[in-house]
């Protein structure tokens, strides 16, 4: 795969290429930074964290029409899929964890939305070199610079920008940029294992979960799920905004006779989520709920796809509103194997 | 459930429906055959299997495939009124028409237990997944060792698929045992709750296998007494349900433990289901 040079004076052109493609990235959105489309000729900033949101809705919709119908008629139309888009600036973290559902929805039943969409979308990620306060990327199987479900990662060099292709789909991208690019040298290479190294020392938070997949289990009952699941106020907001939560619900819309079948994200931290409609819930308080939240992410996913779907991007420590820090579980669960 | 979209449903035709039980919660039955002939002619199921039906504009609830397969070329589905989507179902009558997508999940062993005795003991609506078992060991009798059925409800109007029990009364290999939680005015069967019946009839547990479905209370004491009797975990059955969106383990909340019970379910063996976590919660 080809590793090419971008000189910063000609990043706005190096944009300006990308915009005729349908082309998002990170811009600000309130007080957060959030994936959004870029007209022709607007500036792309990538001097940002992560985004508040994480890219999963390009492949995975928080709403998203499944079919269409005609009440009373028994016919369904399935939406078109066509339309192709390039994420400019994804974390390394955020594509990983595109790549860790895809097992999920490529299990014995092919998901044809995610992926259709999987298809549809180009990832061109941006190294980090500033890790956030509650990144622990490197403690669950990634990296500052890991290439894992991208198609082109790019390096912020200082004045000037390392571009490497991952995939075919990131071959294209840098054909098409060429006449902006120039070949790579040794110097860039340097310079990048350098940055990468010291990005890699900035992470400060660590989880050891050597063992914790198999010693779940046997911490079913235990009453630490009681204590870190106190303060929970069962928002949901952890799981909306990870980036390998995949959990949905499915729920028909009809207006007039025009109705549509569509799936939306949804969270096993909702008490409706398990309900069932006599009444009973299989994991009625959030002790339960807590519960199986860690225990999907460092069990089951385990079990079925021998990966932690947990990316440690940090979010869901960042964004509780009641500080609770899944860091500091897992640290719980280690201490009580 | 076209080649590419396992969520697209096909089309189907209720062609018969009754009423099993009646009240607020009250079960129909329908009887549905597929509109297209060739999803008719390529559609298999086996006992113990789930479908999700619906009614476009209303949503889609998982309900076992009440039928044997050996029954022909229909679906049969007994659906209690309870929410939104069984309620749309319950206003259907002869004609109309349902979405199908499935058939789900794993099924019930029957043919490695050929050559066994069949006890299924069923519970109100519990019974309409061991229905398929019933008929499926009367269309292959001599494939069998003998069926007992014990199926037992709150009142004998609770009790399902009445009209069909009579008959099996009258072969030496099938029988049947009903029962009913409080006595009854012309009530010619037990009147005590199932676990008990269980342990009055005390079934000898050599080649036999147990299978159980009904009300998680009830369900929790079967178990019990099954090993009262002297059942193996391996020579007992039961079939789980929670709530599902997908049917084909990706919406995520149906699971027990690890265990997607859509998929890696309904149908447990009590050997494995005792180490799932969350199984009886």
């Amino acid at each position: 795969m080809s590793a090419m040079l971008l000189n910063k004076e000609k990043w706005p052109e190096f944009v300006k290429k990308l915009t005729g493609k349908n082309l998002w990235a990170p811009k600000l959105d309130g007080e957060a930074m959030r994936f959004a489309p870029v007209a022709e000729g607007e500036e792309v900033s990538l001097d940002y964290g992560n985004t508040r949101v994480p890219p999963k809705g390009a492949t995975f919709p928080q709403t998203e029409t499944m079919y269409r119908f005609l009440v009373g008629n028994m016919e369904i139309e399935e939406p078109k899929m066509d339309e192709e888009l390039v994420l400019l600036g994804v974390r390394p973290c955020d594509a990983r964890a595109m790549k860790i559902i895809e097992k999920l929805f490529r299990w014995d039943y092919d998901d044809p939305y995610y992926l259709k969409r999987r298809e549809l979308v180009t990832l061109v990620g941006l190294a980090c070199t500033e890790p956030g306060l509650n990144c622990f990327c490197s403690s669950v199987g990634g990296a500052p610079d890991s290439s894992e479900g991208l198609d082109l990662l790019i390096y912020d060099l200082g004045d000037r920008f390392l571009l490497e292709a991952v995939t075919v789909k990131g071959e294209t991208l840098i054909a098409e940029t060429k006449e902006l690019l120039t070949d790579s040298d040794a110097s860039a290479v340097k310079a990048k294992d350098k940055l990468m190294a010291d990005a890699g020392a900035k992470i400060r938070r660590t989880v050891d979960h050597d063992g914790i997949p198999e010693g779940l289990p046997g911490l079913w009952e235990d009453p630490l799920w009681k204590s870190v699941s106190a303060s929970c106020i069962g928002c949901g907001t952890c799981t909306y905004l990870c980036p390998t939560c995949h959990c949905f619900d499915i729920q028909d819309e009809v207006e007039g006779f025009e109705g549509r079948r569509c799936r939306m994200w949804d969270s096993c931290m909702f008490e409706e989520y398990t309900l069932h409609t006599s009444g009973h819930n299989t994991r009625p308080t959030r002790r339960e709920r807590t519960r199986n939240r860690i225990n999907h992410k460092y069990n089951y996913f385990v079990d079925k796809f021998d990966v932690i779907a947990c990316v440690g991007c940090g979010r869901c420590i960042n964004l509780c509103p009641v500080n609770i820090d899944i860091v500091e579980i897992l640290r719980r669960v280690k201490e009580a194997l | 459930m076209t080649a590419d979209n396992p969520y697209i449903p096909y089309f189907a035709t209720i062609e018969d429906n009754w009423y099993e039980t009646g009240g607020d919660r009250c079960i129909k039955t329908f009887k549905v055959v597929f509109d297209d002939p060739a999803v008719r002619d390529s559609w298999s199921h086996k006992p113990g299997q789930c479908a999700m039906i619906g009614v476009l504009g209303e949503g889609e609830s998982m309900i076992s495939i009440s039928c044997s397969p050996t029954e022909g070329k229909f679906l049969r589905f007994s659906v209690m009124k309870m929410g939104k989507v069984t309620q749309a179902l319950h206003k259907l009558e002869t004609g109309d028409k349902i979405t199908v997508r499935g058939p789900y999940g794993n099924s019930f062993p029957v043919d490695d237990w050929q050559g066994k005795k069949i006890l299924t003991i069923g519970g109100g609506i519990g019974q309409a997944p061991l229905r398929p078992i019933v008929e499926y060991v009367k269309a292959n009798r001599e494939k069998y060792a003998g069926l007992t059925m014990i199926y037992g409800a709150r009142s004998s109007g609770d009790l399902c698929f009445k009209g069909e029990f009579d008959e099996m009364s009258k072969c030496d290999d099938l029988s049947c045992h009903l029962t009913i939680d409080i006595e009854e005015e012309d009530w010619s069967h037990n009147v005590g709750f199932v676990p008990q019946m269980l342990l009055d009839l005390n079934p000898a547990p050599e080649n036999t296998v147990a299978v159980t479905c009904g009300p998680p209370i009830m369900i929790r004491f079967v178990l019990e007494n099954l090993k009262k009797l002297g059942f193996s975990d391996e020579q007992i059955y039961t079939t789980l349900e929670n709530r599902m969106k997908c049917g084909i383990g990706k919406c995520g909340r149906c699971n027990a433990g690890g265990m997607y019970v859509c998929k890696d379910g309904p149908v447990f063996s009590y050997a494995v289901l005792k180490d799932i976590p969350e199984a009886f919660a």
